[in-house]
């Protein structure tokens, strides 16, 4: 295995995405909505496609709007149709992406014939090329070093949301756990919600234009889901959640290098094999976790079970 | 277009549409039916998460086939690849939930992600083999509406029969399984058996359809239909029903209406006009709809504010001395009983004038009951104390009970129970052909 510059770019690149994803994923895990990043990343379709009609180009600037906006459409409509429909929350969330998707794709079928735009592009988004993508050529120490603008992008965004998390922790926490007592201690539980996936909405499509859906949707929902099994304490599940998906970063981009030429291929997508390993460590978390693992817990059943349930 | 086209689509006279429309229609009620129990499950994204966790299998199978020498792309085998990593995708869900304290949500959204991953990757492992190229596997999962051939009607049509036959059968046991697992359970019921056979017909429906009209088709169709039937019936067998034929129309009028237009692909157009029914029964659906609620409750407003009204003016009238008889009561006084806004009061005085319980004295400055009034008064007070008094001695029992309407006092309490409480409360003073009780507690007017 050889290590080139674009493989720290490669492992930054996932490094920021990760944490910006898990930050915010905590939240998610603990109000039911883990499928929110998967809603919103089909959903934004419509977006893309309305930005590229009205500037008839790809500007990313653009493209990035648009499907902001959509995105969090998506979440505000999953809430109207929850509340005023009284459907579950599961339900309302599929009923809204499918039918933003379906008119986004109606939309880009519209103008197939001069427009070159590929719903598959927009789904899967190349970890790999990111390094190509440079916004900013210097020098530094002696090196010469070429800025990806997606570590520029994920790197403001990582750094809005740890902003986010820090200055809101004390209403996020009431809110996420109990909603009437926000609201008696003059909290809106609801302006918390619709910030909270403004902030969803925002990472969620700049990482995926950057690095691909699939990394986003597991991101958001794995790490925190393992934290949540390691640990009571809201501050250490974040902490934990924002190491686990860095670790997996980490691991999926060696395991994309070193996994394919043992079973016999010549390479792989990174992408998956971030997803993957959270996964893999999600899985370490579920049997092994000191306190909520399934050894733990069967092996333990004659002294501690109760305590555990 | 002609007439003629709109009656060849309509009618199915052309062979290819005809397979759409009718694979469609298939589709439709048996995801409709499906979607019906995944919705009392709270688990409508299960067909999100099984679509995105065939991948995985799709790619297996497609290196298994190459390996042995096959071309790769043969629907059976990618077929059976996908349905063995979606029922392990359903087997994790159910796992992760049972043996941890991750909600349903997250442990779908685990397996989505992380299988889709593995998809993703196993992918690119073909993308790099030199026998083939991954191109059209994941048209597998994205659909191909248009061009469905007759293995494909085959496959469905099997699907459908399988899974209707199976929730027939096994319907009370569904029902109990959606209704209240924890008693199923209890009264012996193999809770686990019957979880994993309602994924595994979901699965089922989820693969045959993947491969024919693609991801988001069928999580739309899964949850869609069975939301919609929802806001029309709260009968499970009604519902079901239900879901399942409007899942069928869906996928005709979807399919038909593709069939008119170019450039309208028929898995968008089914998914929109499926958001349009479910938006038009959440405005106008006859048991949950949004217009049906609001009429609902305004009716119990103002049958709340006569309440009011009638139970005010008759305590006013006893708090005086002597006899209890009808005299007009001054408007300040009855304002003066609760915390209620004009506009509240004045349309209560309205629909009892209306009605022929009050009347309008010193120009409007007093009210007066009419006799039909002193009854309906005397009836309302009576009910509100005895409901009172039997929260205060009942009160540990009766928190079931208070959201009932308090005209039902009697049938929800029975005659003992009435006259018990008659008898706690002291006092009874005839009005309007009925013996009211005092007040159990002191009434202290508000002006």
């Amino acid at each position: 295995m050889t290590w080139y510059a674009i493989d720290s770019w490669i492992v930054i690149v996932g490094l920021l995405a990760a944490i910006s994803c898990a930050l915010l994923g905590n939240f998610l895990v603990l109000r039911k909505m883990s499928m929110m990043g998967d809603a919103i990343s089909h959903a934004v379709l419509p977006g893309l496609a309305i930005a590229f009609f009205i500037t008839e180009a790809r500007a990313s600037v653009t493209m990035f709007i648009g499907a902001a906006i959509v995105g969090i459409l998506t979440a505000v409509f999953t809430q109207w149709v929850t509340r005023f429909g009284k459907v579950d929350e599961g339900a309302s969330m599929g009923i809204v992406f499918t039918t933003l998707f379906a008119l986004g794709l109606l939309l880009i079928v519209q103008a197939a014939d001069h427009v070159e735009l590929d719903p598959g592009c927009v789904l899967y988004g190349a970890i790999e090329l990111t390094p190509l993508d440079v916004v900013w050529q210097g020098e530094l120490f002696g090196l010469s070093i070429g800025l990806p603008r997606a570590v520029l992008v994920l790197g403001a965004v990582c750094v809005a949301n740890l902003l986010f998390i820090v200055l809101f922790f004390k209403e996020l926490r009431i809110a996420s756990f109990d909603p009437e007592l926000a609201t008696t201690l003059g909290i809106s539980a609801n302006w918390i919600h619709y910030l909270l996936m403004t902030m969803v909405a925002v990472t969620t499509v700049a990482a995926f234009e950057a690095v691909g859906s699939i990394i986003v949707i597991a991101m958001l929902i794995v790490p925190a889901a393992a934290a949540h099994l390691l640990t009571d304490r809201l501050g250490v599940m974040i902490v934990l959640s924002v190491f686990l998906a860095g670790l997996s970063a980490v691991l999926g981009h060696f395991g994309a290098l070193l996994i394919p030429p043992v079973l016999g291929f010549e390479s792989t997508s990174t992408s998956g094999m971030m997803a993957v390993m959270t996964g893999v460590l999600f899985a370490a978390a579920f049997l092994f976790s000191p306190r909520y693992g399934l050894l733990v817990r069967k092996l333990g059943r004659t002294d501690s079970a109760e305590s555990t349930v | 277009m002609e007439l003629s086209d709109i009656i060849n689509v309509l009618l199915l006279r052309d062979y290819n549409t005809r397979l759409v429309v009718i694979c469609t229609i298939l589709l439709g009620a048996a995801c409709g039916l499906m979607g019906g129990f995944l919705l009392l499950r709270k688990r409508s994204l299960m067909g999100d998460t099984l679509s995105h966790a065939t991948l995985p299998g799709v790619g297996m199978a497609f290196i298994l086939s190459v390996m042995m020498g096959g071309s790769g792309k043969s629907l059976p085998l990618l077929l059976v690849g996908a349905t063995m990593t979606g029922i392990v995708g359903c087997a994790l869900v159910l796992l992760i939930r049972h043996y941890s304290r991750i909600k349903d949500d997250a442990a779908m959204g685990i397996v989505l992600s992380v299988f889709f991953g593995a998809g993703v990757v196993i992918l690119g492992f073909i993308q790099t083999m030199p026998q083939g190229s991954a191109a059209g596997l994941e048209s597998f999962i994205y659909g191909k509406t248009a061009s469905m051939v007759l293995s494909d009607f085959k496959l469905l049509a099997g699907v459908t029969l399988a899974v209707i036959a199976t929730s027939t059968l096994l319907f009370k046991e569904f029902r109990l399984l959606c209704f209240d697992q924890a008693y199923a359970a209890a009264q012996g019921w193999p809770v686990a058996l019957l979880d994993v056979l309602l994924l595994g017909l979901v699965t089922a429906v989820t693969v045959a359809g993947l491969q024919a009209v693609g991801l988001i088709l069928i999580i739309a169709f899964l949850i869609t239909p069975a939301a919609t039937a929802r806001f029309w019936t709260d009968q499970l067998d009604r519902m079901l029903v239900l879901s399942a034929v409007i899942g069928g129309l869906c996928g005709w009028l979807g399919a038909s209406l593709s069939a008119f237009f170019p450039k309208m692909p028929a898995g968008a157009v089914i998914v929109l006009v499926a958001a349009l029914c479910f938006l038009l029964s959440m405005c106008f659906g006859a048991k949950r709809g949004l217009l049906m609620r609001y009429f609902r409750q305004s009716d119990l407003r103002r049958k709340v504010g006569r309440q009011h009204l009638l139970r005010a003016v008759y305590e006013i009238l006893e708090a005086r001395e002597g006899e209890l008889v009808i005299r007009p009561v001054e408007f300040r006084q009855v304002r003066g009983r609760r915390t209620w806004s004009d506009r509240e009061l004045r349309s209560a005085l309205r629909l009892a004038y209306l009605d022929g319980l009050i009347e309008v004295r010193r120009a409007g400055g007093a009210i007066v009951l009419t006799e039909a009034g002193l009854t309906a008064a005397a009836k309302v007070t009576r009910n509100h104390r005895l409901w009172e008094m039997y929260l205060i001695e009942y009160a540990d029992v009766a928190t079931s009970r208070v959201d009932r309407d308090a005209d039902a006092v009697e049938h929800v309490l029975g005659e003992k129970m009435v006259a018990d409480l008659e008898a706690r409360l002291i006092s009874l003073r005839t009005a309007g052909g009925l013996s009211v009780p005092a007040s159990p507690h002191p009434i202290v007017p508000g002006d």
